[in-house]
């Protein structure tokens, strides 16, 4: 096993299988899912986090999709549908779900109640309340769980290669299919670069968007 | 923040610069066992249905002679029980001729050996010191192309041959490691002339290549011949008049130190009765019928007079 394949240069120009597309084609199912899962989780959580409501249906939903397995439910999903993108975004969003749901579920609970009772006593309106108050204090840890929702999608999103797709999971199977360990390699290698670099960007993002007097 | 992130960046990136630096990772002690006392047979088998039921059948038959028996099912691929065959984890295993031939000889099996007679001779040249090979048996389980019956009277196709004017229209799907294999994308292109529109890189002949062609996103797919899912799908298998995939008749593999005439007859009394036909029927009850693989055996055995 060695480092040929990863720096080999035909693998880096821009044809059918290269690692550059196969980094693209990755990063579109993760961008993907990542939506999806957000406009699903996000609202759900801040209502529930917002009234108190349904806390327990959060906690045990997060919990429970914490522990499918993905690989299952894609080839579940692939039985069910055929191949193509939805079974595997279906798959990766119900990774995503989790973390974005009880993070924002979290950071509204952890507000301190006489801030929200302050903003309510100023004469703002509930959606005022959840928009200018609560939402901008609960960003710091809403983030951090959009953040390890990006960090368990890119590296998962190499499933998406078993069911005839691309991704860097490519590199992954097909490499193990022809005893091909340096292609493996490589496979693993850009997946975790990659992870570091998207948390990374996170990082940046969070320092940009979160208001100056949370930090 | 962020140079902390950088720095488990840089970790991540030399612990696995570091792992590079070692060779093959299934190279070192796959089963880390050593071999059992002499007496008793170890069988391994692959991970997939029909490996396991030959193994339990062997195992079973062996019993019968009063021989010890240790199962050790389930292992994985060729590359990984093979390992633990000469490491002597396991003792015997049920194993495929050209499949065999073609992972031990350098650069794949040689062109033109396609005959179960061409393809023992040619196994028994390359198999690991220590090991030997029993008789093989009629029954074969190879790769095919497979389509359809929709397909098969839209193009009108009866043998790979008939694929060629059309298979610019097609899609093939099949394990991964058909793009590289010259039993695979490479063969039909050299010997047959194919140029599919779409490779397809799906499973070796499992649940999704089957599904794919059901539903019709992949129009040609690599089917092993006795899958039961041939028959309840009605399928159609394309005739390989060119010989491009190899004899794949079963044989068992065993550690010469386990090879024994008790051993060696009990095994080869199976070999004999094997068929493609009845290993076929068999394996569906496995498959199919989800009956037990050890029951399955058991029938077989009795009901060819081996038990």
């Amino acid at each position: 096993m060695n480092l040929n394949y990863l720096f080999d240069p035909a693998h880096w120009n821009l044809e059918d299988g290269s690692i550059p597309l196969l980094i693209l084609s990755h990063l579109w199912y993760v961008v993907l899912a990542l939506i999806i899962g957000t406009i699903i989780a996000l609202p759900i959580g801040l209502y529930i986090g917002h009234t108190g409501r349904g806390s327990f249906l959060a906690i045990n939903a997060g919990n429970a999709g914490r522990s499918l397995p993905t690989l299952g439910l894609l080839m579940l999903m692939v039985t069910l549908l055929g191949l193509g993108l939805t079974p595997v975004l279906i798959a990766l969003t119900v990774l995503v779900i989790p973390p974005i749901l009880t993070s924002a579920y979290a950071g509204m609970r952890s507000l301190d109640p006489r801030v929200v009772d302050a903003a309510r006593g100023m004469g703002m309106r509930p959606w005022q309340v959840l928009t200018k108050v609560e939402l901008p204090m609960a960003l710091p840890v809403l983030i951090s769980g959009f953040r390890s929702a990006a960090l368990q999608v890119v590296a998962t999103a190499t499933v998406a290669a078993a069911v005839g797709l691309n991704g860097l999971g490519r590199l992954l199977i097909d490499g193990l299919a022809v005893n091909d360990y340096s292609r493996v390699l490589a496979g693993a290698i850009v997946v975790a670069v990659l992870a570091v670099l998207l948390d990374l960007v996170l990082a940046l993002a969070q320092r940009w968007i979160v208001s100056p007097g949370l930090r | 923040m962020r140079t902390r992130i950088a720095v488990a960046g840089l970790a991540v990136l030399f612990s696995l610069a570091a792992c590079g630096a070692n060779d093959d990772p299934l190279s070192k002690d796959a089963g880390g066992g050593s071999s059992t006392s002499s007496s008793t047979v170890t069988i391994g088998s692959a991970n997939f249905a029909e490996s396991e039921l030959l193994a339990e059948i062997y195992a079973q038959a062996l019993e019968a002679k009063k021989v010890q028996v240790k199962r050790q099912f389930n292992i994985g691929a060729r590359e990984l029980y093979l390992k633990a065959l000469q490491d002597g984890s396991i003792d015997l295993l049920p194993e495929y001729n050209g499949a065999l031939l073609s992972a031990l000889a350098k650069g794949g099996a040689p062109q033109g050996v396609t005959t179960p007679d061409q393809v023992l001779a040619e196994l028994k040249k390359v198999l690991p010191s220590g090991t030997e090979v029993l008789e093989q048996s009629a029954a074969e389980d190879k790769d095919t192309l497979t389509v359809t019956s929709d397909t098969a009277t839209k193009y009108n196709l009866k043998t790979i041959d008939d694929l060629k004017p059309v298979a610019n229209q097609l899609t093939i799907g099949a394990g991964p490691e058909w793009q590289e294999r010259y039993q695979g994308l490479k063969g039909l292109k050299e010997l047959y002339g194919l140029q599919f529109k779409t490779f397809k890189p799906l499973d070796a002949g499992g649940p999704l290549t089957v599904n794919a062609l059901v539903k019709n996103q992949i129009q040609v797919g690599n089917i092993f011949s006795t899958d039961s899912s041939i028959a309840t799908n009605k399928f159609v298998v394309l005739d390989d008049p060119k010989n491009l995939y190899l004899a794949e008749n079963i044989i068992p593999l065993i550690r010469s130190t386990s090879n024994n005439p008790t051993v060696s007859g009990a095994l080869n009394a199976v070999s004999a009765k094997l068929t493609t036909e009845n290993l076929t029927t068999y394996l569906a009850k496995v498959q199919v019928d989800k009956q037990d693989t050890a029951a399955v055996a058991k029938a077989f055995l009795s009901e060819n007079g081996l038990s």
